[in-house]
């Protein structure tokens, strides 16, 4: 058995779900973050296996850029949190319901 | 006979999802460090995949980037703000059952879609692609030379964004 295109992309689907499972039932603001961060790192594996098999290297430019954009999301997002917390003294999801109907 | 790097792909596979899994529903302790901790693990084990994939410049760039100034800053705000009493509270259970039967839904969609593609996916052997930095740079800068540029200007933006956000009062 060879380990091919396939192997790489139901592990990154495995990944990404297990990131979604994470944002899905995580009631932390913070944890939440870290799933949106294996959902992105699970689209940087799909990419790069697409690149290798596809003999096309855009694939890992386009992963390149992906990690530089989401490093700024992460500082512009754990921002955020540290700005919630400074109003609200909480980073947990269900104390903010002010905008729950 | 399986050959040592599929060997080596199985085993850094199962330890990236082994990982996540803990990251975000570890069974022994809801403590934010202990989920960054174990996100750095994942990360890691994925730029493992990486060289698997001859992708050796993203495999170096994943682990300054994310397991070094990623997890700082994760690490960083989970000791600034203090979050013991998160610990205490409990999952509630509706929200856990739901969450979970959306994602098993999602994992089986996507299970069916990936056997189906089967055939279409089939690898080109011998002339794969190395994904060394000469390459990569050369391409980065030929190509690719415009949005490199408007990236420089995004982290930038970020950054301007980030001391705004994080000031106490504004003026």
């Amino acid at each position: 058995m060879n380990v091919g295109l396939q192997h790489y992309l139901i592990v990154s689907g495995l990944l990404f779900s297990i990131g979604l499972l994470g944002v899905v039932i995580r009631r932390n603001l913070i944890v939440i973050f870290m799933g949106l961060e294996l959902m992105l790192n699970a689209a940087n594996l799909s990419l790069v296996a697409f690149s290798r098999y596809n003999s096309n290297l855009d694939g890992q430019v386009m992963v390149f850029f992906t990690i530089t954009v989401a490093a700024a999301e992460v500082a512009v997002g754990l921002a955020l949190i540290v700005a919630l917390y400074r109003k609200r003294q909480t980073a947990h999801v269900e104390d903010l319901i002010t905008l729950k109907f | 006979m399986p050959q040592f790097t599929d060997i080596l792909f199985f085993g850094l596979a199962g330890l990236v999802l082994l990982f996540g899994f803990l990251t975000v529903a570890n069974p022994f302790s809801r403590n934010p460090v202990t989920s960054a901790m174990f996100l750095v693990l994942t990360i890691v084990s994925l730029a493992g995949l990486y060289v698997l994939l001859h992708a050796f410049f993203l495999a170096a760039v994943q682990v300054l980037v994310y397991a070094g100034a990623v997890m700082v800053l994760f690490l960083f705000v989970i000791m600034l703000l203090d979050l013991k009493e998160e610990e205490h509270r409990r999952l509630k259970s509706g929200i856990l059952a739901v969450g979970s039967l959306a994602v098993v839904a999602f994992v089986g969609i996507l299970l069916a879609t990936l056997l189906k593609a089967k055939p279409a996916a089939s690898a080109v052997a011998g002339r794969l692609v190395e994904g060394d930095t000469a390459k990569l740079g050369t391409l980065l800068f030929e190509n690719w030379l415009l949005p490199f540029e408007i990236l420089s200007v995004l982290l930038l933006v970020a950054m301007v964004g980030v001391i705004l956000l994080t000031k106490k009062d504004l003026k």
